[in-house]
């Protein structure tokens, strides 16, 4: 009895480790891999710590000046919501308030692209079946992927810590661990994502909602309570970007929070673990269900496949933006309860938001908002269209009797009128929350509507490019996610930092009006429209001439 | 006889490779064509540029008399292609793709069809990524069979499939000639393309080194002849032709050119024959001879006429 027991033990215990094995030759591979992207991704998040600090040092020269700016952002819930709570007034606190969302926001998204691509993409691909018939064990995939994200995380919160050591080194520090364990808690998440579905685009996509549920929550709680005088909001408590902004490094330095995050990344971490051995290779927890025999009346051509294959991701970022909207609307209101004597709040708001009533001000910030993320959604709609080129896809396709302009036209009619469509919705529920909170619906949402309708034309400049680069650069397609990082840093960091007129004008959204408030001219639309026509059409020109294939 | 693929002189190159330098290929209409060449030797950019998705620096080409670039629409809706890899969207049913193919081109016959799923065996309610490589080959196979097309361009098309299936695919592609179809078969398979191919092209290194019906290219082969003899023979190593000649005492082996046998038989018979045995060449000879890389090419060349070597990788001097 116990002789088997033992043999039981001792099988198990040789179990574990096999499950390891070659996890070091898959971890060299993986950073291989990456030996482009990982670099990169680190780099622009240590930057962005240590030039901040610059910047805000030279916006707000004076101690008096610093000390007013907390106190007029904190008197705020609509700024709160808006920029984060402010715990302090020394360049390093104002460093952390400024980007410290920012980084932990980046450092989870690159996480979960990191943990993604070297988990379910590998096994989407056939390529982890290659490499599991080698003498590779049943958890060294994942534990190799697990740990590239670390390394990745590892090095940001040098950076990060490394860029602010002047400032404090605790504080340094604390910020650094803030972040890069942020970034192991949604790796985590979005290893466990991994485990649970099939396809890797939506393990990404999920992932990437828990993200954005997070920072919904972290603006939320900030709206409702400053969290600089007492214990916090609930919803920021509930979020684990709250929990990073909590412990305000270079304030009350708390470690505690610090450690919330390091618990839900090892929990999440271990679940991932435990549902990855117990699960076939390239198989998930749910199974998939058999589909129709024959092709429905609307699957008649390449539009109604385009549809199918863009339908998934619309229907997400419509979610998306009606939860975010309806948030956002019914913290709007009160934003002018604290109109402030301070010159500093007014200006900040104006050039993010514009001039008339801080209600407006305030929604023209988050009409702005949802209009710079939304480039995400359309350059990673039109670079559908480039997948399925390099996945082998488009080459049968376009060898039926099929146009490469109609091939193209059947996804980019979604990437054009998705994100009118999206906005419309983040439109309504904004426009409902805020008429509802301030009791005036009628009044309130027709405006809010156009405002965020008035977003399309920038939104559509950034589709124009993507599709420019992937008819005459295809093999630079990805440059757009630069493009788009670009965007949505200037729009989220560029006020508050004092960064220069000519700097934002690189910007579509610089050169849209500040509504609803402010006065509507047709130039800057019709300039927006003319060069999205431009792009366009030269893009499809290109596309039309070039080769197709990987 | 219509032509229905004309290609000539066709070049293309990606960065510093030649990809294609120069090649020519002629299909007749309502012949199964046979496409082979060793890996790398540019079959699958051939394709692409007939296909139109890719667009050829400098040569000409038609298909069914359209330029495959300038009138790509038009010439698909009578063609089917299947490629040697097949990827299909994981979202979609195996199913839902035969007939989104079928729509995209002329055309889906629905008897054939189900017939075509019941032979292969092929379960269409399965979704894209579910299927194993052979059935996602099964999927593109169906469609392409099943659609009103008057020319089919099979890129390796039956890797993955088992010999069963193998063997339908066979029957398949036999009755799309029957019916008049013409199709472009790309195939390492030798014995398929022997039992289904009137006329083969061999390509090497994007150029085309050999074309003509299978019979025609026997001819260009070598007949292996052993025998015994009842005296010496004389006068062998003199006949045009000969390869490796292997004379020990009164046995003899020897290569010859098949369009020489002739002259070889008479020498033999002159010595007395005790026994003969004459090995007709093989399609692997004739392949082999082709797919040979220029390593042993150039190595046999410098060894040539030492008589060792079995002859068949020697270069023919052409």
């Amino acid at each position: 009895m116990t002789a088997v027991a033992d043999a039981r033990v001792t099988g198990r215990a040789r179990g574990a480790s096999r499950d390891l094995t070659g996890t070091g030759t898959l971890l060299r591979l993986a950073l291989r891999r990456d030996r482009i992207m990982m670099p990169v991704w680190v780099l622009c998040l240590g930057l962005t710590a240590s030039s901040t600090v610059g910047r805000l040092d030279s916006a707000y020269e004076t101690p008096a000046q610093r000390t007013q700016l907390v106190q007029d952002m904190n008197g705020n819930g609509a700024t709160r919501a808006l920029f984060g709570t402010a715990f302090g007034d020394s360049l390093g606190a104002l460093t952390v308030w400024r980007v410290g969302a920012f980084l932990t926001v980046f450092a989870a998204i690159m996480s979960l692209l990191i943990v993604i691509r070297h988990t379910r993409e590998e096994e989407e691909t056939g390529r982890q079946e290659a490499l599991s018939s080698c003498v590779v064990g049943r958890r060294a995939g994942l534990t190799a992927a697990l740990l590239t994200v670390a390394i990745a995380n590892g090095a940001v919160t040098l950076l990060v810590a490394g860029g602010l050591a002047a400032q404090g080194g605790s504080g340094a520090v604390a910020l650094g661990l803030a972040v890069g364990l942020s970034g192991m808690a949604f790796g985590g998440l979005a290893a466990v994502a991994a485990q649970l579905t099939e396809s890797a685009r939506l393990a990404r996509g999920l992932s990437a909602a828990a993200v954005g549920v997070a920072f919904v929550l972290r603006m939320a709680g900030d709206a409702a309570e400053d969290g600089s005088k007492g214990s916090g909001h609930v919803l920021t408590w509930l979020s684990p970007l709250g929990w990073a902004e909590y412990a305000p490094p270079f304030a009350a330095e708390r470690w505690w929070p610090l450690l919330l995050i390091a618990v839900l990344a090892a929990a999440s971490i271990s679940v991932a673990y435990s549902l990855a051995g117990r699960r076939d290779v390239g198989a998930s927890f749910y199974a998939t269900r058999p589909g129709p025999r024959a092709a429905g009346p609307f699957l008649t051509g390449v539009f109604g496949l385009g549809w199918r294959l863009q339908r998934g991701a619309l229907a997400g970022w419509v979610a998306g933006f009606v939860f975010a909207g309806a948030i956002f609307g019914a913290i709007s209101d009160g934003a002018d309860e604290f109109l402030g004597d301070s010159d500093q709040t007014r200006e900040i708001i104006e050039r993010m938001g514009g001039a008339q009533g801080l209600n407006d001000a305030f929604l023209a910030s988050m009409v702005g908002i949802l209009g710079t993320i939304l480039t995400v959604y359309a350059a990673s709609s039109v670079l559908r269209l480039r997948s399925e080129e390099t996945d082998q896809r488009a080459e049968p396709l376009l060898s039926n009797a099929v146009s490469r302009l109609r091939w193209a036209a059947s996804h980019l009619v979604i990437s054009y009128l998705g994100p009118v469509a999206v906005l419309a919705v983040g439109g309504l529920a904004l426009g409902l929350g805020y008429g509802l909170a301030a009791g005036d619906v009628g009044g309130s949402l027709p405006r809010v509507l156009g405002a965020a309708l008035s977003q399309v034309p920038a939104v559509w400049l950034v589709t124009s490019l993507t599709v420019l680069l992937i008819g005459a650069l295809p093999k630079y397609s990805a440059a757009a996610w630069g493009l788009v990082g670009w965007v949505v840093a200037l729009g989220w960091m560029g006020p508050a930092l004092k960064v220069s007129q000519s700097v934002m004008n690189t910007s579509p959204f610089s050169h849209l009006p500040k509504l609803p408030g402010e006065h509507v001219t047709a130039a800057p639309f019709v300039w927006m429209l003319l060069l999205s026509a431009v792009l366009t059409a030269g893009g499809l020109v290109a596309l039309r001439r070039r080769d197709i294939g990987g | 006889m219509k032509t229905a693929i004309s290609a000539s002189g066709l070049h293309k190159s990606f960065g510093r490779t030649h990809a294609l330098d120069g090649l020519d290929l002629e299909v007749e209409a309502g012949e199964v064509h046979g496409f082979l060449g060793p890996n790398g030797a540019g079959k699958s950019t051939s394709i692409r540029v007939l296909l139109g998705l890719l667009r050829a620096d400098s040569g000409a080409v038609q298909l069914l008399g359209k330029d495959p670039w300038h009138d790509a629409v038009d010439l698909h809706q009578h063609i089917a292609y299947v490629p040697g890899d097949v990827t299909l969207w994981r979202s979609l049913s195996g199913g839902e793709v035969i007939d989104l193919y079928g729509r995209l081109r002329g055309g889906l016959d629905q008897t054939r069809r189900a017939q075509l799923l019941e032979r292969f065996e092929l379960d269409p309610t399965k979704k894209g990524h579910t299927y194993s490589k052979g059935n996602r080959q099964k999927v593109a196979l169906v469609a392409a069979f099943a659609s009103e097309v008057e020319l089919l361009i099979l890129d390796e098309p039956t890797s993955g499939l088992d010999p069963l299936m193998e063997e339908i695919f066979r029957e398949c592609v036999a009755e799309e000639r029957d019916r008049g179809r013409t199709v472009l078969l790309s195939s390492h398979i030798l014995s398929e393309v022997e039992a289904l191919c009137g006329r083969v092209s061999i390509i090497r290194k994007g150029r085309r080194v050999e074309t003509g019906s299978l019979a025609e290219l026997r001819h260009l082969t070598r007949t292996s002849v052993t025998a015994e003899l009842a005296a010496a023979p004389t006068g062998l190593s003199g006949l045009p032709g000969v390869h490796g000649l292997d004379v020990r005492d009164r046995q003899v082996k020897l290569q010859v050119d098949s369009d020489k046998l002739d002259a070889v038989l008479r020498r033999l018979t002159e010595a007395g024959v005790r026994s003969l045995t004459s090995t007709p060449p093989t399609l692997e000879e004739l392949f082999l001879r082709h797919y040979q890389d220029d390593v042993t090419r150039t190595g046999t060349e410098t060894g040539a006429g030492t008589g060792s070597g079995t002859g068949s990788e020697e270069a023919v001097a052409r």
